[in-house]
């Protein structure tokens, strides 16, 4: 059934509902391998919603999903970690496959906390934290990474170093990627393909249609609408020397 | 060598604790020592249907806990009560229950106390053979489902998103609860059963700092427990299971000592 070899996961019209509440309706998209898909949206917008749905979490839903892959990385936006449990990040990173310790110690030098293996989870900052979760998502070097807000807590620059190294995980794995941010900055230049959620679809596409759209302007607001066109600016041209615009 | 009831009674209580150490471990992580409590009051129901009906009694204490656990699961789809009143509902009505049932059999002479705190001279062989086997296949279903079981307590949705599936686990995981009631029930007692599950594993607890070496120090724990209780019960002429839960007791009292030397290090 799967026409496309490189699709992961897919939605089809896809929504989720709490005691007749929609949470999220009508969502239709699709990761493949090797592209990074963004969910953006104002709060209660149903993104989380949206990536337990790609995610098998919820299952009693409308529209259909599609998985064509087991080998999943994922980090929730909440996690409620019942801190009696004694548990170590090196604990944590093996909770759902076996791996071996070079491999730990890389994923956890790669999102910068290998210092912290043997630390108790509790006495993380929230921060590293984040970047724990990160390093255990990407350790078993999964097809398809699931990231809800993955760089909340963490301090600026590391927040950019840890996009950059989402963007890289993307490129070597050539795993497919869900991303849920609201940093439309840093997001925006790595991304392929947007959707824009408020309780169902209301735009996607590049971050250069999502950008022009209407409706997005209206969520969003005009400037937010400028971040996006700067960034798919800067990607389509490079400024010379003399100043003048050279296509790429 | 099992002529000795006293002997029977080590073997049984160590091939207890072998198996009460991990499961209690979970009923600590999982929060769920009230379940505990609850299928192990259910648990005179099934002795004494064991008896009516001349049945062994720990494979009817199983059936009839397994399916108060299912009870409970589908009380809690149907009914908006919240889950430790359903827990005190099924826990109190089916010991109730039960002793109305045992008011009624008065042709059977029952031995109350060693129902509800252990007998060591009612161990026979065959209780070992039970205790042994039954715990050997519990431990490694256990084994079996140790990553996803443990992977969804830490947190469920990593578990579920990761394809493991908790919810079976959970499942399995209930049926080896009401399995474990079943083969100590002798040994312990049905209102002291949790408390071998627990103390130790919280004892255990002060003292680890990881999930395996927890489960270790919880089989030790319960280990000592055995042996000290049950000499303790042979030398003063106590009830087993009493015994043994306050030997679990004295050592969940060290395992704080040590807590405290250890904050004085640090500091």
């Amino acid at each position: 059934m799967n026409a496309n070899q490189n699709i992961l996961v897919k939605l089809k019209d896809a929504g989720f509902k709490i005691n007749d509440k929609w949470l999220v309706q009508g969502v239709s998209l699709q990761v493949e391998k090797g592209k990074i898909v963004t969910l953006i949206g104002p709060n209660g917008s149903g993104k989380s919603t949206t990536a337990k749905i790609a995610l098998g979490i919820y299952k009693k839903i409308e529209g259909e999903v599609e998985k064509y892959t087991n080998k999943i990385g994922y980090v929730p936006q909440k996690i409620s970690i019942d801190w009696t449990l004694p548990l170590r990040v090196n604990d944590f990173m093996v909770l759902t496959e076996s791996l071996k310790n070079e491999i730990i110690d890389e994923a956890l030098s790669l999102t910068g906390v290998i210092h912290l293996k043997d630390k108790n989870l509790g006495d993380l900052s929230g921060g590293e934290f984040q970047r724990v979760l990160l390093a255990r998502a990407i350790s078993k070097k999964p097809e398809l990474l699931v990231l809800d807000e993955p760089v909340q807590g963490v301090d600026f620059t590391g927040e950019i170093a840890l996009y950059e190294l989402i963007k890289k995980i993307s490129d070597e794995l050539n795993c497919g990627i869900l991303l849920i941010s609201h940093d439309l900055h840093t997001v925006m230049s790595a991304t392929d393909h947007v959707v824009c959620l408020n309780g169902h679809v209301c735009c996607s596409g590049t971050p250069m249609d999502v950008a022009k759209n209407n409706e997005y302007k209206a969520l969003f607001g005009e400037q937010a609408s400028q971040i996006l066109s700067r960034y798919e600016h800067r990607h389509d041209h490079i400024h010379t020397d003399e100043g003048k615009i050279k296509k790429n | 060598m099992f002529d000795d009831f006293f002997i029977r009674a080590l073997v049984a209580g160590i091939g207890v604790a072998f198996v009460t150490g991990p499961l209690g471990c979970f009923v600590i992580w999982r929060r769920l020592s009230y379940f505990g409590d609850t299928l192990a009051h259910s648990a005179l129901l099934g002795v004494t249907l064991a008896f009516t009906m001349e049945f062994n009694i720990a494979l009817s204490v199983f059936i009839i806990s397994s399916l108060i656990a299912l009870t409970l699961i589908q009380l809690q789809k149907r009914t908006n009560l919240p889950g430790d009143a359903l827990l005190g509902l099924l826990a109190h009505s089916s010991l109730a229950v039960g002793l109305v049932v045992i008011g009624f059999l008065t042709f059977i002479r029952f031995d109350i106390m060693g129902l509800l705190f252990g007998d060591i001279l009612a161990v026979t062989v065959d209780d070992l053979l039970i205790i042994w086997v039954g715990g050997a296949v519990i431990l490694l279903i256990l084994k079996l489902i140790w990553k996803p079981l443990f992977a969804s307590t830490v947190n469920y949705e990593l578990a579920e998103a990761e394809g493991l599936n908790p919810d079976r686990a959970k499942a399995i995981f209930t049926i080896l609860m009401a399995a474990i009631i079943a083969i100590s029930i002798k040994m312990v007692g049905l209102l002291l059963i949790t408390g071998m599950l627990i103390i130790p594993a919280a004892m255990a607890r002060n003292i680890s700092s990881s999930p395996q070496r927890m489960v270790i120090y919880s089989i030790i724990g319960g280990l000592l427990s055995v042996i000290l209780g049950l000499f303790t019960s042979l030398e003063f002429n106590t009830s087993s299971g009493p015994s043994i839960i306050t030997a679990a007791l004295f050592l969940f009292i060290l395992s704080l000592f040590n807590i405290k030397q250890s904050i004085k290090l640090k500091n």
